[in-house]
């Protein structure tokens, strides 16, 4: 809580076990008491959830004004008043009585496998039975047993019988994640934590509830049996997943991820995170890693070699050649100042992108003008009167921003405006305006905050009404891209108009800011060119003046840029820094093994450019995060970037600082909607949180609850075509097909939405394109 | 007051020290039958039944319960006792214990229950023969044998794994994967109602 906050909220003084202690009003007994460091042991209580009085744990003794309560009260349900004198177990006998006799009754039915409980050694039950319980129990009957366990998803089981029925579960699902797909079944000794027949567990969230019950009654299926506490090391790391920016602990055994768990950061994810963030973390050993340096012979094949053997190859097949940088959008600021450095100082040019996906000219304009050294932050969703996505669907695309709305229109209401195609489940959920174009926005105050996605740049002139909108207005902006190292290859300059630290290319001074920096005599100022434009470069004859030789290719899926992305690389000379053989790999005339995520420390700029820094998790990993490489090679190549280190790039970023000059001019162009031609109908997609993702490979439990693909029409259009809920349709463009049940929904006639990543629905490599006009038949 | 911190005197043990390491000064040369009297035990032993074995040729049984090698267990049956807890792990103050739990499965069952140990390395460079892994267990699946011959050449020969550590198969019993004996659960493993080999 800020100074002036303070100021505002009536304080209030209480006495816990005859201690004085100040606190605003409206805090609970139980938090008073934490402040003094007393702690009432607890079950039901959690600082982030709406009080519950369930499990009856934390009874204390109560007075106020001299008249106390008959009986113990539970400390989690009332909040501080004047002239209050609390006596906690520590004082009272009465208290420390009635709290044993709760524990006693608890237990009484909670079956003591903790052997086989995976929450043994970080129970809350077996610590506080340990020291608030009663050493011996005297129930001498037959204990409450159901068949265990059962799953609820395909990645949370539940023991029933090991629920002491605190609604920790409950509570997070309907008040945090909005998903009230569990409830507690059954009243009195039957009572239970069930799930509707019809919908399983399927939240993008469900994890936390595993990480949140007090007990073992919800457990994670991909840790079930795995490891003990004291096995662990637990390193604090960040997530690799999204953009969100999740704190998180990752928990190691012998050199191998066994979990994650949400870390706490009550600025950015509080203690939550999502299941993608939670679960998918198998990709490393889903696919072979490459192990050693390779380099393609004569005969065609790769073949192992040494590292200055590599490194050598490398350097020689890009010396004197024009080259162009492809980054990948899941590159740490470090390693992507690397490649930035890299191609500016050792490859002599601006070619350079980290986008992996598709973009535009425009794009990359928005990007170097409003989107770089950009200040909005949570805060301010937390504080806006009004919440614009646009080309964004933060359920799917940045979980942890979807929670973070989600719990101001819970709270007061948050009008949320949305240009989402239809009323997809996170708009439904933050009760979203759904709009067709963005002129339709209105009420924007300087309180707003309207949040641009990745996609915006797929509509010719999206971005530049969204920039408009809000001049005009004086909202807030946010770019939200959906990948974690985005917002820091920006910052770090991996892009061609930009030079670390948002600095514009274009612009002298900013040059010799870092020619001076870098202790170089000049740099590239011919205008670089966006990872389409280096694609086509690489595919033209070499004796084309604008032709590329070779490219630098870092952690990139062709197929998430477009269909003949791949192809497109062939004729060139490729170098490919991969951690595990990839379809590039597969390509490329050599292959240098990078660190993953776990093996080297790092920092990844969540959207709002906050830094989050993690250190190396698995410590005696061989492997060398890019930017080592990358210096190695830039040594052969006679141009050194002089980067040994990550902690070494980290001090030059420091060094190098922000840009504080003007940013450049953002190149508008104006938006023109395009009515479908003749009954094609226009593709509208986006990727679902749980969809075929590389980062998600090897989980097959978290796939399981991945939403299934579907595709998304009006009833007047589904009448049209003559199918029904659940029928198929073929959508098809020029290039391929893909065969989707349909679901209704309220939308535009004109319009089809498919999932873009999903089971059975691969846009780009079926469709060859993302936005763009289709044929939908019955199929 | 005494603080039982504070060192005692030593002047005793110091004038004990100084008598031992004086030199003998009053040798009495007339004793000679003192000194055949020392030979006299020395005498006498050699009609006594000698004490020492013939190690290896010849071994003494230990004591009942000498602390030696580590035994898995089985049910009569021929599952494991053993689930996979880590409780002896745990326990072990030499850290010598490494446990990795995994999922029965109905196709895959080696014991009774939902849980079995899949890795189980005892390493008998650390184990200090304590036997705070056994009391720790809570199936009884981790016993002591009395084996004590443990030597062996090379570093890697001393980290036991489970096929090192499970009880040999008795008649009746089914090397393990396979189901619990018919109608049984595994309470009535837990309360030793099982009598009687696998009828997998």
């Amino acid at each position: 809580m800020t100074p002036e906050q303070l100021t505002e909220v009536e304080m209030i003084t209480v006495v816990i076990d005859g201690f004085e202690v100040t606190v605003p009003k409206g805090t609970l007994v139980i938090r008073a008491a934490e402040k003094l460091g007393i702690q009432i042991p607890r079950f039901c209580d959690h600082p982030l959830l709406s009080p519950a009085g369930a499990c009856r744990q934390c009874l204390v003794d109560i007075e106020i004004n001299g008249r106390a309560f008959p009986k113990p009260q539970a400390s989690c349900t009332i909040p501080v008043e004047n002239n209050m004198i609390v006596k906690t177990q520590l004082t009272s006998p009465v208290a420390d009585k009635a709290q044993k006799g709760i524990m006693e009754l608890l237990l009484i039915n909670h079956p003591l496998d903790c052997p086989v409980c995976d929450k043994g050694g970080e129970c809350p039950l077996q610590n506080q039975a340990m020291s608030n319980g009663r050493p011996e129990s005297r129930y001498e009957g037959v204990k409450r047993t159901f068949d265990k366990p059962i799953s609820i998803s395909s990645q949370v089981l539940l023991d029933r019988e090991r629920c002491v029925l605190c609604a920790r579960c409950t509570r997070f699902s309907d008040e945090i994640a909005g998903d009230p797909f569990i409830t507690l079944n059954e009243r009195g000794a039957l009572q239970q934590v069930g799930i509707y027949e019809s919908d399983p567990f399927e939240s993008y969230y469900s994890g936390n509830t595993v990480q949140i019950c007090p007990v073992g009654a919800l457990t994670g299926a991909s840790y079930r049996f795995r490891a003990r506490p004291f096995d662990l090391v637990s390193v604090d790391s960040a997530c690799e997943h999204c953009a969100s920016g999740c704190a998180m602990r990752t928990d190691i055994r012998r050199g191998k991820t066994l979990r994650r768990l949400a870390g706490e950061d009550a600025s950015v994810n509080e203690e939550w995170n999502c299941d993608k963030g939670r679960w998918a973390f198998k990709y490393l050993s889903s696919r072979e890693r490459v192990a050693t340096p390779m380099i393609r012979g004569a005969d065609g094949e790769l073949h192992e070699a040494s590292w200055p053997e590599a490194i050598a190859a490398a350097a020689a097949g890009l010396k004197g050649k024009r080259a162009g940088v492809l980054v990948g959008g899941r590159a740490t600021l470090e390693d992507a100042y690397g490649y930035s450095k890299f191609a500016r100082v050792a490859l002599g040019t601006n070619d350079i992108d980290f986008r992996s996906r598709p973009h535009s000219a425009e794009e990359t304009s928005f990007l170097a003008s409003v989107a770089v050294n950009a200040t909005t932050t949570y805060k301010d969703i937390d504080k806006a009167d009004q919440v614009v996505l646009l080309g964004f669907e933060p359920e799917d695309e940045s979980p942890i921003v979807f929670l973070r709305i989600f719990k101001q229109v819970k709270k007061r209401g948050l009008v949320v405006t949305s240009d989402a195609p239809f009323a997809s489940r996170g708009s439904t959920k933050l009760k979203a305006k759904l709009i067709t174009s963005i002129s339709d926005v209105t009420g924007l105050t300087e309180k707003s905050v309207v949040i641009v996605g990745e996609r915006l740049s797929e509509t010719a002139g999206a971005l530049s009404a969204a920039v408009e909108l809000v001049n005009k207005s004086g909202a807030k902006l946010a770019w939200i891209p959906r990948r974690a190292g985005e917002r820091g290859a920006l910052e770090a300059g991996a892009i061609a108009n930009l030079l670390p630290g948002g600095r514009p290319i274009s612009e002298t001074s900013a040059r010799v800011d870092i020619q001076t920096a870098w202790s170089v005599p000049a740099l590239p100022i011919t205008p670089g060119r966006t990872t389409n434009e280096i694609l086509e470069a690489l595919n033209l004859v070499s004796d084309d003046v604008s032709a590329l030789d070779a490219v630098v290719i870092g952690g990139l899926d062709p197929a998430d840029i477009s269909s003949q992305a791949l192809s497109q690389l062939l004729n060139s000379f490729v170098v490919s820094l991969e951690i595990s053989h990839s379809s590039v790999t597969a390509i490329a005339d050599v292959v240098l093994p990078v660190a993953a995520v776990v093996e080297k420390s790092g920092t990844f700029l969540d959207w709002e450019g906050r830094s989050r820094a993690f250190d190396k998790g698995i410590t005696d990993a061989l492997t060398r995060s890019d930017v080592r490489i990358l210096s190695m090679i830039a040594d052969e190549l006679g141009a050194p970037i002089e980067l040994p280190t990550v902690s070494a790039t980290r001090r030059e970023i420091a060094a190098v600082g922000k840009w504080d000059g003007a940013k450049a001019e953002f190149t508008k162009i104006t938006l023109t909607s395009k009515s479908p031609t003749g009954d094609k109908l226009n593709l509208s997609s986006w990727r679902q949180l749980l969809d075929l993702g590389s980062l998600q490979l090897g989980e097959a439990n978290l796939a399981g609850t991945s939403r299934k693909a579907a595709a998304h029409i009006s009833s007047s259009r589904a009448e049209k075509l003559g199918v029904t809920y659940g029928q198929e349709v073929r959508i098809s463009s020029e290039l391929g097909s893909i065969k989707l049940p349909v679901v209704i929904s309220q939308m535009s006639d004109d319009t089809i939405w498919v999932p873009r990543n999903s089971q059975g629905s691969q846009v780009i490599a079926s469709l060859g394109f993302v936005s763009g006009q289709v044929t939908v038949v019955k199929a | 007051m005494d603080n039982p911190l504070t060192p005692r005197s030593n002047d005793k043990g110091l004038a004990a020290a100084a008598k031992a390491n004086a030199p003998i000064e009053n040798q009495e040369a007339g004793s000679f039958f003192k000194q055949l009297l020392g030979f006299w035990v020395t005498f006498v032993t050699q009609f006594k039944k000698p004490n020492t074995v013939q190690y290896p040729e010849g071994k003494v049984p230990t004591e009942e319960r000498f602390h030696g090698r580590h035994q898995l267990n089985r049910y009569d049956d021929g599952l494991e006792k053993c689930i996979g807890c880590e409780l002896c792990a745990w326990a072990c103050p030499a850290d010598a214990i490494l446990v990795e739990g995994a999922n029965n499965t109905e196709e895959e069952r080696f014991s009774p229950g939902e849980r079995y140990g899949k890795v189980y390395q005892i390493n008998y460079l650390r184990c200090i023969f304590c036997g705070l892994c056994i009391e720790a267990c809570p199936t009884r699946a981790l016993t002591m044998t009395n084996e004590y011959e443990l030597a062996d050449s090379s570093r890697s020969k001393l980290i036991f794994e489970k096929e090192d550590l499970l009880a040999p198969l008795r008649a009746g019993m089914l090397q393990p994967p396979h189901p619990m004996q018919d109608g049984k659960t595994h309470t009535d493993y837990y309360l030793g109602n099982i009598k009687g080999g696998s009828n997998a």
